[in-house]
């Protein structure tokens, strides 16, 4: 079994939801990104998922834009990515997702890619404008190193279209809270529960919920229709302001204390 | 591989197309494949759009045989002239015909991006006689570079919305219009300016620009008696190549040339010569030639003009490519330049940089068309253009 089923299935024995926090890779720059590697899983994070950054993140608001732009600017690479998930494996078992974009894993080359992050110790793998009905090369490719594929729901996905996807998900289903961009949200889609509902019926795959999460709040309000919380935008703010502050990431790490609590 | 005028059922043209989109626009990417492929055999949406064509656009265009230049070069040279269409280029047929499809979808807003403004004046234009909203989305660059264009989108009742992000030019316009879909997906119509993008784009882009095609290859064969040796396009997404080429296609003998932006020349890695610089890459949504870097991140591109400043092209033009049908030159910003004064000298007319492109490119290698007969397809007039040559023309003295 994966490891990130495994963290599921943990979890739900003891009645609690996965916490999953975000960060871009490099942003501002790899020091930076070690070092929030650590604090999030010494603080709680069951999986942590690591942005890659892309020159035209097409699905991501002016947040994860600018600290892909900030990433790119010095120079971040896939390559670079793999060895900072390598190192971080040798203290820590956190099961670590790649969320990013097509083209440089195709870049990279499927197969090589495959190979290196099952080296590097990557346990799965989303990529944004990867629908299913393209996904059989890639998805082959990562099979044969057992790296799971996670894929997106979202409100406007109807029963045709989760069919399509649950032939490739492993692991969970990412659900989009919203339809549109990534970024701290007040508000959630209308009919979010009823979706999350359907998706579960259709699909036997724990559910997590992505997009827009801001505070502890807006996950408890929707706690007990999900297997966990997903948590991006509003991390890199905090992140940003103890940057600015020249602070240790305290703000970062009092918010994100928080939103573990409310998941464990 | 035997060119097949219909991409699979999947969007691809040989190894290039397919549909690279995120799980959210999904279901408005089928409902507009089911809508196009059905209004596609509607006799009333047909006649509705031809009709328009027709009387508010001012189609067919002329061929235009141009005399003096032919003689000076010595080959035989028709214009084919989208430059008289309706608000100045190509870019309406494709423009009114999107529009036309989001109102039997029920959309009731439309939005788009532009780069040299050709197809967000085209977009404006179209919402404005349909009675929908709209939106454009334009780099800041670009915004400085069309000034003009940007102020009649304006006076169409169209909101401009600047993107400052990235190189500020037509990519990052894509990529927040794509952002703006994925918002108003349910109310909302993209339409996509190029023959570019997840399928059915290239394939519906294509499908509304093989008008300009069809007509020349009737005018052709009605002023000549027999089909010209060479097309020559500019291309920057694309759609006005794969308009013209599209008709003669099948005819093998008929060279098909599609001209791209050489920019400051490939050694200084200025330009958008997405064949001569590039490789496969998987952007905005399809697979096709793309300029990008060792991992994978598209570059900044340059191009004197606007609309050919971008960094990968129409899947299509990749497949042509591939299996030899069309092939791919450059003209640099200096030749482009030549193309503008050239025509508009000996011609009278005023091209657009993206069609000084061809013009120039036909200029520079004019020995080997010595004694042809040519169309070039002259996408757009270059009104739009007059402020910034005038800019680089003082600046040069």
């Amino acid at each position: 079994m994966n490891k990130i089923t495994k963290v599921f299935e943990e979890l739900l024995k003891k009645n609690q939801k996965a916490f999953i926090p975000y960060l871009t890779a490099g942003d501002p720059d790899i020091e930076t990104t070690e070092k929030i590697l650590e604090l999030y899983a010494s603080n709680g994070a069951d999986i942590i998922e690591i942005g890659v950054p892309f020159s035209d993140p097409m699905a991501d608001g002016p947040v994860i834009q600018a600290a892909m732009e900030r990433a790119l600017k010095n120079s971040i690479s896939l390559k670079k990515i793999l060895n900072l998930v390598s190192n971080f494996k040798k203290k820590y078992s956190t099961p670590i997702i790649l969320m990013g974009y097509l083209n440089p894993f195709f870049s990279y080359g499927f197969e090589k890619f495959a190979k290196d992050a099952k080296a590097s110790g990557v346990d799965g793998i989303l990529s944004v404008d990867l629908p299913p009905e393209e996904a059989t090369p890639f998805y082959k490719a990562l099979k044969n190193q057992e790296i799971i594929s996670i894929f997106l729901a979202t409100p406007v996905t109807n029963q045709k279209r989760l069919h399509a996807i649950q032939k490739f998900a492993e692991g969970f289903i990412y659900m989009v809270s919203v339809a549109g961009v990534t970024g701290e949200r007040k508000n959630l889609d209308e009919g979010l529960i009823e979706k999350i509902q359907e998706v579960k019926k259709t699909i036997r795959l724990p559910v997590a919920l992505g997009f827009g999460i801001s505070s502890p709040e807006m996950i408890q309000k929707y706690y007990s229709h999900l297997d966990g919380f997903i948590v991006g935008s509003a991390l890199i703010n905090r992140m940003e302001n103890d940057l600015k502050n020249q602070s240790p990431f305290e703000e970062l790490k009092t918010f994100f204390l928080s939103l573990a609590k409310v998941c464990h | 591989m035997k060119y097949k005028n219909i991409p699979d059922q999947n969007g691809y043209f040989g190894d290039f197309g397919g549909c690279f989109v995120s799980e959210t626009l999904m279901p408005a990417i089928e409902e507009l494949k089911e809508t196009f492929v059905k209004m596609r055999k509607d006799k009333k949406f047909q006649n509705e759009l031809k009709s328009y064509l027709k009387n508010y656009v001012g189609r067919p265009t002329p061929l235009y045989f141009a005399e003096k230049l032919s003689k000076k070069f010595q080959f035989k040279l028709y214009l084919k002239r989208e430059d008289l269409c309706h608000t100045g280029a190509h870019k309406i047929n494709n423009a009114l015909a999107q529009v036309l499809l989001a109102k039997k979808m029920g959309k009731t807003r439309v939005i788009a991006e532009t780069g040299a403004g050709q197809h967000g004046v085209a977009t404006a234009t179209a919402a404005s006689l349909l009675g929908l909203k709209c939106r454009v989305y334009m780099g800041t660059e670009d915004m400085r570079r069309q000034s003009l264009n940007v102020f009649r989108m304006q006076l169409l009742g169209t909101e401009v919305i600047g993107i400052d992000s990235g190189s500020k030019t037509l990519k990052d316009a894509i990529n927040e219009a794509f952002r703006d879909w994925v918002t108003h997906v349910k109310d909302t119509h993209y339409v996509l300016g190029t023959a570019f993008g997840a399928h059915p784009y290239p394939y519906m882009v294509r499908e509304f620009m093989s008008v300009i095609g069809t007509e020349a290859y009737k005018q052709i064969k009605k002023a000549e008696k027999r089909l010209p040796d060479a097309v020559i396009a500019c291309v920057g997404g694309g759609s006005n190549a794969i308009g013209i080429f599209s008709s003669f296609i099948k005819d093998k003998k008929v060279r098909l040339i599609g001209v791209e932006a050489g920019g400051k020349g490939i050694e200084s890695g200025l330009h958008a010569a997405r064949f001569a610089g590039g490789r496969v890459g998987v952007f905005q949504g399809t697979k096709s030639y793309l300029l990008q870097d060792e991992n994978g991140q598209a570059l900044t591109t340059h191009s004197v003009s606007a609309g050919l400043d971008y960094a990968s092209v129409g899947p299509e033009h990749s497949f042509l490519r591939e299996i030899k049908r069309a092939s791919y030159s450059y003209a640099t910003d200096e030749e482009a330049l030549n193309g503008f004064s050239t025509l508009a000298k000996e011609e009278g007319i005023i091209p657009a940089l993206e069609s000084s492109h061809a013009v120039g490119y036909l200029i520079s290698h004019a020995e080997e068309f010595k004694n042809q007969l040519i169309i070039l397809n002259l996408s757009g007039r270059g009104d739009k253009d007059v402020i910034q040559v005038k800019e680089i023309m003082e600046n040069m003295q």
